[in-house]
């Protein structure tokens, strides 16, 4: 337990600690999925697999929003700079993710005018500052994000803000985690369910997994103790039988949601028929198109993108380690092809991806750092 | 990606959807139209997300937050994002 004495309350994580021990069967393996990407980073950056008994098993799930945008997206997103002269503008965390022909910032050092902001009103900002340049936002996110995508497009219609578009790349969590509940290789218990996502959906939409599956769902916050705490009770649902929707994150989680922010969404917002995901594949009924109601600030009707399907460098087994089938470390390139410097697949890409947190947090530490 | 910042609000803005926020003496305007129904005033705490107010929460739970960012290795970086919002 070396890092017990930096967190909040050691006192408090030690008892949770115990209580994890005391419930976790020993003739039992105990499979939790935590399927929001900052929880993982939480998680490898706290050690926090260090402190659970070994038949507690933590798989790091879909909720990491650059690994599971497919290759094609970013190759498109990236044309609008390329053959349309828009300047592109993304999050940081865009702007390392490989597309066929290299990443945003690869096409930046090639020339094209590519731009990183850290609010999609400062996109739109760009745009009205650029009256003779089309400005294209390439947004990107769960449902944590989608209402800040969602408000600036209303802004940009307010406006009337001719030459800005967004490139909209927003999925929803809900299908993610039915595709991984109905995969033939699923052997979860139980879910860690996200935080920053369900201060706007809320608790109810995870009502299906308990009823449907009979798999205990936790809500949870990003501190180490909120992360044992949330173990501690689906390991003592698991024991007394019960599957049920917790919210261990109750002071910042409201268990309706957040309204406005799912009206905003609904107003600008509607389902696409599907979707495709890197490592779960086509998902109906699980991203989100823009309106007809905004068609002039959507880039993909402005600029009539195809949609182009590209495939996954084969040797790379995303699809595996996001579903939980492998650990990272078990992909046939992790750590040689592929590295957070050097990123093949995209669970390599952003902190918050199950790679590059194992990469960062254990491997350097014990491979790299002792050779 | 999931960054949340916690800032108080120092001010309210010109327009409705607009309030100033403070993080560690850093100044900024963000939007506050997702949390349009909880009447924010001057005092109050709420987490940041891409420029927007997300959830309104206590100065105990904000003082947790920076201090989970510390934790993570996140502040200088939850501070570059909010030194670079442009928009107002």
């Amino acid at each position: 337990m070396k890092y017990v004495d930096e967190f909040r309350d050691p006192a408090l994580i030690r008892q949770a600690v115990a209580e994890i021990r005391r419930l976790a069967d020993v003739d039992r393996h105990f499979r939790i999925m935590e399927v929001c990407g900052g929880h993982t980073h939480a998680i490898y950056r706290f050690a926090l697999e260090e402190l659970l008994p070994s038949n507690v098993e933590l798989i790091h799930g879909p909720g990491c929003p650059v690994c599971v945008l497919p290759m094609g997206r970013i190759d498109e997103g990236l044309s609008l700079a390329v053959e349309h002269g828009a300047i592109f503008t993304s999050f940081g965390d865009v702007m390392r993710v490989p597309g066929r022909h290299g990443s945003p910032l690869e096409h930046k050092a090639r020339g094209a005018d590519i731009r990183m902001v850290y609010s999609p009103l400062d996109a739109l900002r760009l745009a009205e500052r650029h009256p003779d340049r089309h400005v294209v936002f390439f947004a990107i996110g769960f449902e944590t994000t989608a209402p800040s995508t969602a408000l600036t497009l209303r802004r940009a219609k307010e406006l009337n803000v001719p030459n800005f578009s967004v490139f909209s790349n927003h999925v929803t969590i809900i299908p993610a985690i039915r595709a991984i509940l109905e995969s033939p290789d699923m052997r979860l218990d139980a879910f860690i369910g996200p935080g920053h996502v369900s201060t706007v959906i809320g608790c109810r939409p995870y009502t299906f997994i308990v009823d449907g599956h009979h798999k205990p769902t936790v809500v949870c916050g990003f501190e180490p103790l909120d992360l044992l705490q949330s173990i501690a009770m689906i390991l003592c649902q698991l024991r007394e039988g019960r599957a049920e929707v917790e919210n261990q994150y109750a002071r910042v989680v409201p268990w309706e949601g957040n309204r406005a922010a799912l009206n905003a969404i609904g107003d600008v917002f509607e389902l696409r028929p599907y979707f495709e995901w890197r490592g779960l594949g086509f998902l109906s009924q699980s991203s989100l198109k823009i309106r007809d109601g905004y068609a002039h600030w959507d880039a993909e009707r402005r600029f009539a993108v195809a949609g182009v399907t590209v495939t996954d460098p084969m040797a790379a087994q995303c699809g595996e380690v996001l579903k939980g089938v492998l650990k990272p470390q078990q992909c046939r390139l992790f750590g040689r092809e592929c590295t957070p410097e050097w990123p093949v697949g995209a669970l390599m890409v952003s902190s918050e991806g199950s790679c590059a947190a194992y990469y960062n947090h254990v491997y350097r530490r014990t491979v790299v750092g002792a050779s | 990606m999931c960054l949340a910042i916690p800032a108080m609000i120092v001010a309210m803005g010109a327009e409705p959807h607009l309030a100033t926020v403070e993080v560690s003496s850093v100044r900024r305007t963000v939007n506050i139209d997702l949390l349009k129904d909880e009447r924010l005033a001057p005092g109050d705490w709420v987490l940041i997300h891409v420029g927007f107010a997300m959830s309104r929460i206590s100065s105990r739970q904000a003082e947790e937050q920076l201090k989970l960012l510390r934790m993570l290795g996140e502040d200088a970086e939850a501070m570059q994002e909010l030194e670079g919002y442009t928009f107002e």
